[in-house]
């Protein structure tokens, strides 16, 4: 395949089978390996094309200042594709991210603002709109809210799930911003609503949801959970040890958050089979393990692994 | 009869820093029924008019409940219910 540029090539990732965590020939697992994305990860996809809007309607222009709150992945694509469109890019990143994103980010030539520990991205979140009233000059794609997020998923992951699958019965996905449910959940509906939409969702240790009080919540203003057919709850044990079942069984080398899908793909897998249905159950691979390294997520038991990750936003 | 809850931390000043309490009730409403009377106040934080307030989430087993029954959720005994607070991702 060949592009004019690095940010032509985003999207039309591979899907995989998995014929040895496929339970069998009528119950199916396919990976959607959105590692394959420019920078590792499927928010290339809503980065972008948030990029793309801003430019279109006016309020991005030349040498404009992107201000956005994010974990990790969003921000370093946000910062790829600034950097090659000419933006200066801060990131406002909790502090119990990773290293390798803080790495990551830098090499890519964004800032980094870092917001408190507790209570995680809502703390983000906090953080860069009183950045933005600060600095009206600067632009907030905000990714929580910007319809441009799920479009990239309506327009690209959901069209490519069906042509490569059209026999789908099942689409699996994290639950973060919300944007990739919402986009390929609405593209299912209007073209194959007979697709059930799963979400997953990663339960964090007790510091990230230590907020001051429960008016403090946060649910993305993209969220309609009219389109999606079954929520799960997912903690860091299950999580890691789909991580690693995966890489073990299937060689495919995941982040951590994948583990946290994969272990909602399976569990539906076994419904399907002990309702004796067919089903041909997609779910996203959302990033590779390289920025988790550092976590401890791959080596020791699960039990050192999963204490390693206490406090941490690992997905 | 007996149901395991999960309270998140912010919410434990109503459980005397219990992590987690045990409950009965056939229902998710019965259940928070039956908290409210050892755990005054706990409720009207979990529930207002319109059910389950905005920023709660109620997981029974793991499975958001708002995608099963909501309030009206049916339990059985050894099931385990977990509350938290909505939080960002991303």
């Amino acid at each position: 395949m060949r592009f004019d540029s690095l940010l032509d090539s985003v999207g039309r990732t591979p899907l995989v089978g998995l014929p040895r965590l496929s339970p069998s020939s009528d119950v199916r697992l396919w990976a959607k390996l959105e590692d394959h994305n420019p920078t590792g990860s499927i928010k290339d996809r809503a980065a972008l094309r948030m990029i793309l809007e801003g430019e279109k309607d006016g309020r991005l222009k030349p040498g404009c200042t992107i201000l956005e709150p994010t974990s990790g992945n969003t921000g370093i694509s946000l910062a790829m594709a600034a950097k090659l469109r000419g933006y200066r890019m801060v990131c406002v990143m909790p502090e119990n991210t990773s290293e390798e994103r803080r790495q990551i980010l830098g090499m890519w030539g964004a800032e980094i603002v870092s917001s408190p520990a507790a209570g995680g991205s809502n703390e983000a979140v906090r953080v860069a709109k009183r950045l933005a009233q600060e600095h009206p000059d600067w632009v907030m794609l905000y990714q929580y809210g910007n319809p441009a997020n799920p479009q990239a998923h309506y327009e690209g992951t959901g069209p490519e799930l069906l042509e490569d699958l059209p026999e789908i019965t099942h689409f699996v996905a994290g639950l973060g911003t919300t944007g990739t449910l919402m986009g390929v959940g609405r593209f299912f509906r209007d073209h194959k609503p007979e697709v059930r939409i799963v979400a997953a969702e990663p339960r964090y240790g007790e510091l990230v949801y230590g907020l001051r009080n429960m008016d403090e919540g946060f649910v993305p203003e993209l969220y309609d959970p009219s389109l999606i057919d079954a929520r799960f709850s997912v903690g860091p044990r299950d999580a890691l040890r789909r991580t690693r079942q995966l890489i073990e069984e299937e060689g495919i080398f995941a982040g951590i958050s994948t583990g946290a899908i994969l272990h909602a793909a399976l569990a539906q897998a076994a419904k399907s089979v002990a309702a004796g249905e067919r089903a041909d159950i997609a779910f996203v691979v959302c990033d590779g393990g390289w920025k988790y390294l550092s976590t401890g997520a791959y080596t020791g038991t699960i039990a050192e692994a999963e204490e390693r990750l206490e406090g941490q936003l690992w997905a | 009869m007996a149901v395991e809850v999960r309270i998140p931390t912010i919410l434990r000043q109503y459980t005397d820093g219990e992590k987690a309490v045990n409950g009965e009730g056939k229902t998710l409403d019965e259940l928070f029924d039956d908290l409210e009377s050892r755990h005054a106040g706990l409720r009207a934080r979990l529930v207002d008019e319109n059910g389950l307030r905005r920023f709660v989430n109620v997981y029974l087993n793991d499975e958001d409940v708002r995608f099963l029954g909501g309030l009206t959720t049916e339990l059985k005994d050894g099931d385990s219910v977990t509350v938290l607070p909505a939080v960002a991702g991303g």
